[in-house]
């Protein structure tokens, strides 16, 4: 004991020594918690339905990015039960696989929105968003109808989508080349939607904002808050067994 | 540093009768106290506590997945059991419930209250955003509390519209009808506009009649009776409003019924089946049903068609 003790001296007077140690120390630590994430198999789950955003979809995911809706909606519902009757089924982490950055948050001024796709009519969410003291009076949320009034300058999203196809998002060659055509179909109703449908298959296709001749944020986002939590069927019976069967979590 | 002496002995400092680590600068000198007892204890404790945590629950990554842990522990099983747990609690109340139809549930006042209990919790996490905290509503989303209905206000013809919900896209079932956008789609000039508006509004007694809403009636005989009715009585099978009352869904003042003529609304409901399990809606039903305005089922029932049926006999006072 005494040796150690003498041979740990020496560590502490020597100011190099503790430095490199105190590293190595540090990264065992970080590896150990950290590089398993990269292959055990339950990080992500495996689950039906996941699709990446609609260029439109995704151009909405922007504003709300933009907009800072994260700093008062979180996007993660966590398994209790307090949360799960209030939102809905807990959130997993295949649903947001391919959200870049992701949305989930910690901080709720507002409810989480994980699930808030289709559990209000369009019209609700531009009201809402408008005046949101209109239906929901004790809010403090600030106003957005400008994004009513802004037609959508989303820019080019052809390498908007190629960059998230670097990053693993599994965009094919030709949904990127069709970016911008599958962005401004999926507004419009009137448009043929058969190319689109091929490349989204289950995405809806209306006009969002209420306001069918024009193509606005306000249409972006709510589209992208129509979509969110409702791609996967996590109350389907398998998945629902599956989840709370599995181990090791 | 002068010299090093801890090899030569221990050196105990007068004052407290501590050992000193045995380095000086410029005659301070440092002691060596040891570490508090309850420090020491606490952190071996810590230790072990660590060591027990890691063979109980899920904590070392291996090839697949975590380490399990003897006791099988998972936050997602632990939920799945309390869930599961308060399920069977009310599963009882559930059943009878499920199997009592919708009418006959006032005949057990304690099944009744524990509907109504259970539709008021749904409502809270499902309906208020909407209809409002009281159930009041706002402009385009209709107050629940009065006998105003649009569609119908017998449980059944509730539990439907919660079943099936309104012009709900997706919704094979859903209720539909479209008001054309008069003034908008050019059906009506803009003077038209303000003719058939001003005879609206003698409908509803907030007028009286004057020459433009005597040009305006004619208007209305040929645009808007068809879904209206011939006094603005409305219609529950089409869900069109009653417009010779003082309750208004998007206001009854001039501008906003200018507005409403030119451009329309087709308010929204989602459907709430496969969101919500029947049981809930049919909960939610009562539980809107018992806030004032509820109807008694159309005496005769001459088998589909109830919101045709509850629009033939709408009982004195009530509307639409």
């Amino acid at each position: 004991m005494a040796t150690f003790m003498e041979r740990h001296r020496k560590l502490e007077r020597n100011v190099t020594l503790l430095g490199v140690l105190a590293f190595a120390a540090v990264t065992v630590g970080g590896i150990v918690e950290i590089a398993p994430l990269f292959w055990i198999d339950n990080t992500i789950e495996k689950v039906q339905g996941m699709r990446p955003y609609t260029p439109l979809e995704q151009a909405g995911r922007d504003i709300y990015v933009r907009e800072g809706c994260y700093v008062c909606h979180s996007q993660m519902i966590r398994p209790f039960r307090d949360e799960v009757e209030r939102y809905g089924h807990y959130s997993l982490a295949a649903e947001s696989m391919y959200d870049h950055p992701f949305q989930w948050g910690s901080k709720r001024t507002g409810p989480d929105l994980a699930r808030v796709g289709g559990k209000y009519s369009d019209e609700w969410q531009v009201q809402h968003l408008t005046a949101p003291r209109s239906v929901v009076p004790e809010s403090i949320m600030p106003t957005y109808g400008f994004l009513k009034e802004q037609a959508l300058d989303q820019g080019d999203m052809v390498p908007a989508l190629q960059t998230l196809e670097r990053v693993g998002v599994p965009y094919t060659k030709e949904e990127i080349a069709a970016a911008n055509d599958d962005l401004k179909a999926q507004a419009d109703p009137d448009a043929d939607h058969a190319a689109f449908l091929k490349h989204y298959p289950g995405a809806t296709v209306r006009d969002f904002d209420g306001d069918p001749k024009r193509l606005t944020e306000m249409d972006a986002l709510v589209a992208y808050l129509q979509v969110l939590g409702t791609m996967v069927d996590v109350n389907a019976p398998a998945a629902q067994e599956h989840l709370a069967k599995e181990k090791g979590r | 540093m002068t010299h090093d002496n801890t090899h030569a002995g221990k050196v105990i400092d007068d004052a407290t009768g501590t050992a000193k680590v045995g380095h000086e600068w410029d005659g301070i000198e440092e002691l060596d106290t040891p570490l508090p007892r309850w420090w020491l204890w606490t952190f071996y404790a810590s230790i072990v506590f660590a060591l027990v945590y890691v063979v109980l629950y899920p904590a070392i990554p291996m090839l697949h997945s975590a380490s399990t842990g003897v006791l099988g522990w998972s936050s997602r099983g632990v939920l799945a059991e309390e869930v599961a747990h308060e399920k069977a609690e009310h599963q009882g109340v559930r059943d009878a419930i499920a199997a009592t139809p919708i009418e006959a549930l006032a005949a057990d006042p304690k099944l009744q209250r524990a509907a109504i209990e259970g539709g008021r919790a749904a409502f809270k996490v499902n309906c208020v955003q909407c209809h409002g905290a009281g159930a009041a509503g706002a402009t385009g989303y209709p107050n629940l509390n009065d006998d105003d209905w649009l569609w119908g206000g017998d449980l059944n013809t509730i539990q439907q519209t919660l079943v099936n919900g309104i012009r709900y896209p997706g919704n094979d079932a859903t209720r539909s009808s479209l008001m054309p956008s008069f003034g908008k789609d050019g059906i009506l000039t803009a003077a038209q506009v303000q003719d058939v508006v001003s005879f609206v509004r003698v409908l509803s007694k907030q007028d009286p009649a004057n020459g433009a809403s005597r040009r305006g009636a004619q208007i209305f005989a040929d645009n808007c009776a068809v879904c209206h009715g011939a006094n603005g009585e409305g219609n529950r099978s089409v869900g069109a409003p009653r417009l010779s009352d003082k309750i208004w869904l998007y206001g009854g003042d001039r501008a906003s019924l200018v507005n409403t003529v030119t451009n329309a609304h087709a308010g929204v409901m989602p459907a709430w089946t496969g969101r919500l399990d029947p049981v809930t809606i049919k909960m939610l039903a009562v539980y809107v049903h018992s806030l004032g305005g509820g109807e008694a089922a159309p005496a005769p029932a001459p088998a589909p068609a109830p919101a045709a049926s509850a629009a033939a006999a709408p009982p004195a006072g009530a509307a639409q």
